[in-house]
């Protein structure tokens, strides 16, 4: 039960932070999502997103900041196994699956839905 | 009348609706709050049917991208949205709806450079500088471990 508790407070705050920055700053959702995921990144690359999965579970891995850190995971891997050939392979493989469902189901989406009326 | 730039932003700034931080910012906890505990939920059936760790987050991943792309296709999302703000943006299906929605709205405009371009309007900046920071990242694994 608590893990879920976590997962929500964590969660939340993250979203909370980006409703601040929609509220008080000019920056449009698209460069929103962009920061969160550059931020994941960064905040992996320093070794700090993995405790906060440990802790928040969901909470971390849900918001984008989890889909960077995902790519920086990934790049941590591969660089490992193949050196510098893991620095162009290991971030789109680690993320392959999020980036393929997005595509294919917006696909699936735009054959089936019809545009609505603004 | 001259309308000099500045004068022009406090025109709109005076035309906009006021946006109400004190139901934004709660608004947007509560309900990027719940789309992670629906994830921890649904990672925590799969590892519960068996699924390994890693792959259960994958495929976490990928049945939020589908129950958002359907929503979104519902029109169900946009709904959510406006009283959720970021609490709909910042997790993975505010991505999945990004997507979603700028495919189904280039479909008048063909296949191929509609929906074939567009579907990246929201997923190609996303991509591009999240993986250009992975590989920033990758370059200096590589020169720590070569120097170090």
């Amino acid at each position: 039960m608590l893990e879920y508790i976590w997962a929500f407070l964590i969660g939340g705050g993250i979203c909370a932070v980006g409703q601040v920055l929609i509220d008080y700053t000019k920056l449009t959702p698209a460069r929103i999502l962009t920061g969160y995921v550059v931020a994941g990144v960064l905040i992996s690359a320093l070794g700090l997103y993995q405790p906060l999965i440990d802790f928040a579970g969901g909470g971390a891995t849900v918001p984008l900041t989890g889909f960077g850190h995902l790519l920086a995971e990934g790049i941590r891997k591969s660089v490992e196994e193949k050196g510098w050939l893991g620095v162009f392979s290991g971030g789109l493989t680690a993320s392959a699956a999020g980036i393929t469902a997005a595509m294919l189901f917006g696909l699936a989406a735009s054959a089936i839905f019809k545009p609505k009326d603004k | 009348m001259e309308i000099s730039p500045e004068l022009y932003q406090d025109m709109q700034d005076a035309a906009a609706p006021k946006s109400r931080s004190y139901v934004n910012i709660p608004m947007a906890f509560l309900a990027g709050g719940l789309i992670c505990v629906l994830g921890e939920c649904i990672l925590n059936l799969l590892t519960y049917w068996g699924v390994e760790q890693e792959a259960a987050g994958s495929w976490t991943s990928v049945i939020l991208v589908f129950l958002s792309a359907l929503l979104t296709g519902l029109g169900w999302y946009e709904r959510i949205a406006k009283h959720a703000g970021a609490g709909t943006l910042v997790p993975i299906t505010g991505f999945a709806n990004g997507v979603t929605s700028s495919a189904i709205e280039a479909r008048t405009e063909g296949w191929i450079l509609g929906v074939g371009s567009k579907i990246f309007t929201i997923a190609g900046p996303v991509i591009l500088y999240g993986t250009a920071a992975s590989v920033v990242y990758g370059i200096m694994l590589m020169l720590f471990g070569m120097f170090l």
